[in-house]
């Protein structure tokens, strides 16, 4: 394949668009510094019509918004899914881990759920408290600045809530609850489960003038219009390139490798421009991976040279390890005093108003870690799916005969509308080395890099937590008056702990230490065999707390970034 | 009579359906290119390849739309706010068939089945029966044990329950069936709180110092400032 060489050398390259290369973008770019943004998708910007899918009803897709095409339906704007044509992955044994990739500007900010939690000082050093895993090399206090500086810049609703692990921060207010909503707080305070406003990058109040505010259409997965939702085009590399960033996109260009030159230093990275199936190489000073915590090291282990037999950056031989996902466990249940609804629009925010953060403690529990509960219900939007198995609730009323025919079924559509509340726990698991990524020796996808295997078995910490959650969230539903749709999973199912890579929060891969052998990053998300790499996604996390991963992302890509600026003006790289 | 003979009056007496489906559901190469530009709906250029490829290929006959049309205005008789014509279900349901491919066999094999037990029953074909045979073979497939898994029951049942999911699904995410189902949402709004009435008949209230947390929002549009200690004090 010829090879293209573009001349210009830029300050900095930063490969991918998502949280972390988005705040990197902006951070950097409102430096001065010249900068190259790889994304792999294609452009995209929520508020061009072409690319919208807010505000569209289901009958304006030829599948009423069924997820065949987009796993989470048709109107979520997510660019890929677990499974990308031409794009594989394999699995090690009985593996079966699950990636999610989102192929576009703004990459998976665009469809998240917008939680956006602070990690908490124990979330830092959790092998002092309990032994397992290994602790970060940095504490709250290093990041707290950094926190408070994304909830200004981007907003975020929440509550003062004074909670030693759950720090509070710069809140715009929170929305007040839904009617399930009452319902679960009900159930949960039942149950001495600990319940408080969500805490979400949703503006329910200006933040500036060139953001929106939050109209209440429950679409945050569709990305909004009107920017009212944190999504890094919107929020980061619109505003950098608006305040005169010099900032050159390159679009649908999936990058192969970082290029280095004889001393083993970084000199760039090759791509391939998806449109010609053509390969550039791009010169950069610095290069700055994030990519998304398996991309990033699947790049570092296809960046293989003489000085770096094992891949960039990998002497450490860590490259890959300790990767690890959320855990994930569910129940839906039905409240028989909802039946026959009188009808408002409570579409709210997109996502729930009130949520539970962990609120036991582990010593006094059989497994390490704890996990927050998510609540969903309501009278939703119709999609795909609405009306199966319409009248299947009859049983709950002792009747044992569902299905027929005619008028009855219009009656039983109106009766059981907006009856169901789910709940969602999603916790922190306990990041081993015997769970990694690594590159098949065997396969190439369809631009010809060599792929990613995976290898990653749950362990009991995570088998007990499923457990626990599945407890819990009996007896919350019985305590709320509802009733569970199904029977609780038993052991031979994990307690229906999620299958890894499900909840979308991996994390891992590079991680962050003072210890060279240890890992692969130093706290400032710079690699320690090649000073001018940094990972700024979430690959540097050594653990992933029982909180969404964004938030921190962003503050360490912010605080990294800054490292960098120091670093170049010093010329220590 | 043998299968493969009555596959063959079938297709004898379909003559009539298909000038029918002509007309009512206007199939002709003309209409499906109408619906290749129908959906704008935020596509990207692979995703508008493969509608583009569904639209361009026909899995039901004229014959088998027209029983099928027959079964859903059965599943779902027209009332004063729509039809499943005005919910465009019978053409949902030819995209779906494309859209997921496992669904095919079943909703082909159901269709040959409810022709075959017309035949043996009444000696007609199920689109020509009356109103009152035709729900005589729907008592017996329609009803199911909600305790029990569909699948424990005949193909037949569980090809009326997917008819009957396509149907109420393709009515209740139509213009139609979404004013029916009196859904007041995807619209912008002032999101403040549970309608009085509403808390009031489940007996709920809003705790006050939850409701101090919440948003004012008669000062939505005035730019959040904090002080030092992260209240917020606009």
């Amino acid at each position: 394949m010829q090879i293209k060489e573009k001349s210009k050398e830029y300050d900095v390259i930063i490969v991918g668009s998502g949280a972390g290369g988005g705040m990197a973008t902006k951070v950097l770019s409102e430096a001065g510094l010249s900068i190259a943004l790889v994304e792999a998708g294609p452009f995209y910007d929520p508020a061009n019509p072409d690319q919208m899918t807010q505000m569209k009803w289901p009958y304006e897709s030829p599948r009423r918004g069924a997820g065949t095409t987009r796993p989470f339906g048709d109107y979520d704007q997510a660019y890929g899914g677990w499974d990308i044509e031409g794009e594989p992955y394999s699995q090690k044994g009985d593996t079966d881990f699950r990636w999610f990739r989102s192929r576009m500007l703004g990459g998976r900010t665009n469809h998240w759920g917008r939680i956006s939690l602070r990690f908490g000082p124990e979330d830092f050093r959790k092998k002092s408290i309990d032994g397992l895993g290994e602790d970060w090399p940095i504490t709250y206090d290093d990041i707290k600045p950094y926190y408070d500086k994304v909830d200004k810049l981007i907003g975020v609703f929440g509550s003062k809530e004074n909670l030693p692990n759950d720090p509070d921060g710069f809140f715009l207010p929170p929305p007040k609850p839904r009617l399930h909503e009452l319902f679960y707080i009900k159930g949960a305070k039942k149950s001495n489960v600990k319940v408080m406003p969500s805490r979400l990058s949703v503006l329910t109040k200006r933040i500036n003038n060139d953001r929106g505010v939050c109209f209440y259409c429950n679409q945050c997965a569709r990305s909004c219009m009107s920017y009212a939702d944190f999504s890094s085009g919107s929020c980061l590399i619109f505003p950098a390139q608006k305040s005169g960033g010099q900032i050159d996109m390159y679009v649908n260009s999936m990058v192969r490798s970082v290029t280095t030159n004889e001393e083993g230093k970084a000199t760039g990275v090759s791509f391939i421009n998806k449109e010609e199936s053509k390969e550039y190489k791009l010169k950069g000073k610095v290069v700055v991976l994030a990519a998304s915590a398996c991309s990033s090291a699947r790049i570092l282990l296809n960046s293989k040279t003489k000085q770096h037999p094992n891949g960039l950056g990998n002497s450490s031989n860590l490259i890959g390890k300790y990767l690890h996902d959320s855990t994930g466990g569910d129940m839906m249940a039905f409240i028989p005093k909802l039946i026959d609804r009188k009808t408002y629009n409570e579409d709210g925010v997109g996502g729930m108003h009130v949520y539970s953060p962990w609120w036991l403690d582990n010593k006094n529990l059989d497994f390490p870690r704890g996990y927050h509960i998510e609540v969903w219900g309501g009278m939703g939007a119709p999609t795909y799916g609405t009306g199966f198995n319409v009248n299947n609730f009859n049983k709950f009323f002792g009747i044992n005969k569902a299905g027929g025919y005619g008028d009855v079924l219009r009656s039983d559509m109106k009766k059981y509308y907006g009856s169901t509340i789910g709940l969602s726990g999603r916790g922190e698991s306990v990041a081993q080395k015997t769970n990694y990524c690594e590159i098949d020796p065997n396969k190439v996808d369809k631009f010809g890099v060599p792929i990613l295997r995976f290898n990653y078995q749950w362990t009991d910490n995570e088998i007990k937590q499923a457990k626990h959650m599945q407890d819990t969230f009996e007896e919350i539903i019985h305590n709320m008056g509802a009733v569970p749709l199904w029977g609780k999973p038993d052991k031979k199912s994990n307690y229906g702990l999620n299958k890894p890579g499900l909840i979308i929060h991996e994390v891992g891969t590079t991680r962050m230490g003072n210890n060279p052998k240890k890992s692969v990053v130093n706290q400032y998300e710079q690699l320690h065999d090649v000073k001018n790499v940094f990972v700024v996604d979430a690959g540097p996390f050594v653990s992933q707390a029982d909180k969404n991963p964004t938030w921190t992302i962003m503050a360490l890509a912010w605080r990294s970034s800054e490292y960098i600026i120091d670093q170049l003006k010093k010329q220590n790289i | 009579m043998k299968r493969r003979d009555s596959i063959k009056t079938i297709a004898l007496s379909t003559l009539g359906a298909s000038l029918f489906m002509e007309s009512c559901y206007n199939v002709s190469t003309e209409k499906i290119k109408r619906s290749l530009t129908r959906y704008e709906y935020g596509r990207t250029k692979e995703e508008k390849l493969y509608d583009d490829k569904l639209f361009n290929m026909k899995f039901f006959s004229n014959k088998e739309l027209f029983t099928l049309d027959k079964i859903c205005n059965l599943i779902l008789p027209p009332n004063e706010f729509g039809s499943i014509r005005d919910a465009e279900v019978v053409q949902l349901i030819e995209f779906m068939a494309k859209d997921i491919p496992s669904y095919q066999k079943p909703l082909k094999d159901g269709l040959v089945w409810i022709d075959l037990e017309s035949k043996s029953r009444f000696d007609k074909l199920f689109h020509e029966l009356n109103e009152i045979n035709q729900k005589k073979i729907f008592d017996d497939i329609a009803f199911y044990d909600p305790n029990k898994s569909i699948d424990q029951y005949p193909e037949e049942v569980q090809w009326f329950n997917l008819m009957r999911n396509l149907t109420m699904t393709g009515y209740y995410t139509s213009e139609v069936g979404i004013k029916e189902l009196d859904y007041k949402g995807n619209a912008p709004n002032v999101w403040n709180g549970v309608p009085e009435e509403v808390l009031e008949k489940y007996g709920m209230t809003y705790d006050k110092d939850w409701l101090d947390k919440c948003v004012d929002q008669s000062k939505r549009n005035e730019i959040a400032v904090w002080d030092d200690d992260g209240n917020l004090i606009s």
